[in-house]
């Protein structure tokens, strides 16, 4: 989706502002909202793509106006309802009211370091060979979908080089919206600064996304 | 943002709003307190870029682990018994005299945890986000660091599940420095591509 997540090339957000010595959490609440999003995940009911999809709904302005922590826990809300473990009366009255669906698993404070060592990898095996190879000349389907998507607007509609076929990956577009991991080839895509930019683009740049291979045409 | 408070207080909506969530979840069994506490402290204690500078500092000492880095940087790092979350398909970038890389994530805040741990306000925030694929090099002055007009620039956007660790150019006047000595110069900042591998004083 067109939503505010998708910002590069967006302007007016100022400058970056790297913090010196920087701790992981600024406050003890982030350490919390960490743990409660990992752990509520962990219960298996929502995939990373449909997390994704949640932060990337909220209304624009709740999301220019959150930190990045703020926003997880605003889409977690969301989840949460979505799939039956909390309602809006749990949260308005702060304890639970409603009862809650059964999660498929309750992530145990002694099987933490296995499951965060294992991760979440999200290869697949694709039955069909890939359709580019390195040097393929490539073109970015130009859409505008509603529903999640990882080809950026700044990369639509754009002529780019096949630098690398990567490994068949899940295909978030579909695995978001609980249609199925229908995996593809992944690649790596790279295209001149000018190419996407235009007037004004800064002729040392070469820019590359990871695209799946249905977000591209053969040019 | 909201991070300008350094501690938590009764009067703190959104720490009231996490800890209701965190009460409700708890209270009706579906998550484990315990739980939390150990990933807090396995991600403030035990996994950050220390573990991506002992990488570089590798491949800096040794051709052969330089090259398997490059040509399967996931097996290349859970060598060292780095792995797990956030990454799980890593690609290892190397700067050259030609060529300094930058990664992203535009999209949302994909970041190779395994190797970096949790990314930094900044890599999370818009500015960032929005401008290091249309202007890297102003950017980059926002680190303090000025690229040669020449150098190419090359920005990864980490829009798939890959996750990028930028080798950095190993600085002169280092030779026959050990790993644990060269691991110093590597920066968090240097392995995404906003900083350099410091010289050695």
């Amino acid at each position: 989706m067109n939503g505010p997540q998708d910002l590069g090339g967006q302007m007016g957000f100022g400058p970056v502002a790297p913090e010196k010595d920087e701790p992981y959490f600024h406050t003890a609440w982030e350490r919390r909202a960490l743990g409660v999003t990992l752990t509520a995940g962990a219960m298996g009911a929502w995939n990373i793509d449909e997390s994704r999809h949640a932060r990337e709904s909220l209304h624009p302005a709740d999301y220019y106006a959150s930190s990045y922590y703020e926003i997880w826990i605003k889409a977690l809300e969301v989840l949460l309802k979505r799939h039956g473990f909390v309602s809006e009366r749990d949260l308005a009255a702060g304890k639970p009211v409603d009862p809650a669906a059964a999660p498929k698993r309750v992530l145990k404070a002694e099987n933490v370091p296995a499951v965060l060592a294992k991760g979440g990898p999200c290869d697949r095996p694709v039955a069909t060979p890939a359709r580019f190879k390195a040097g393929d000349p490539v073109r970015t389907k130009n859409f505008n979908p509603t529903g999640h998507t990882r080809l950026p607007r700044y990369a639509r509609g754009k002529h780019g080089t096949i630098e690398a076929v990567r490994d068949g990956f899940v295909f978030p577009d579909s695995n978001a919206h609980g249609d199925g991991e229908n995996p593809q080839w992944v690649y790596t895509v790279v295209f001149e600064g000018s190419e996407i930019w235009g007037e004004g683009a800064d002729p040392t740049l070469v820019v590359s996304i990871d695209a799946w291979e249905s977000y591209l045409e053969p040019a | 943002m909201s991070h300008d408070h350094d501690h938590d207080n009764e009067l703190d909506p959104f720490a009231a709003r996490v800890r209701a969530l965190e009460t409700i979840l708890t209270q009706k069994g579906l998550i484990d307190p315990a739980a939390i506490d150990v990933i807090v402290d396995t991600y403030e204690t035990k996994i950050g870029p220390r573990n991506g500078a002992r990488v570089v500092a590798k491949a800096w000492s040794d051709p052969a682990y330089a090259d398997w880095l490059k040509r399967d940087a996931t097996a290349a790092i859970a060598s060292l018994s780095y792995t797990g979350r956030q990454g799980e398909h890593m690609q290892a970038v190397f700067n050259t005299e030609d060529t300094h890389n930058l990664v992203v994530c535009t999209l949302c805040s994909c970041y190779p945890w395994s190797v970096l741990g949790l990314p930094p306000v900044w890599y999370k925030a818009p500015p960032y986000r929005s401008r290091a694929v249309i202007d890297p090099r102003g950017v980059l002055e926002e680190f303090g660091l000025t690229l040669p007009a020449d150098k190419k620039i090359r920005v990864w956007d980490s829009t798939a599940e890959l996750r990028y660790l930028v080798v950095p150019m190993r600085p002169e006047g280092t030779e026959g420095w050990s790993e644990e000595q060269l691991a110093e110069l590597v920066s968090r900042d240097a392995m995404i591509g906003t900083g350099l591998a410091r010289q050695p004083a």
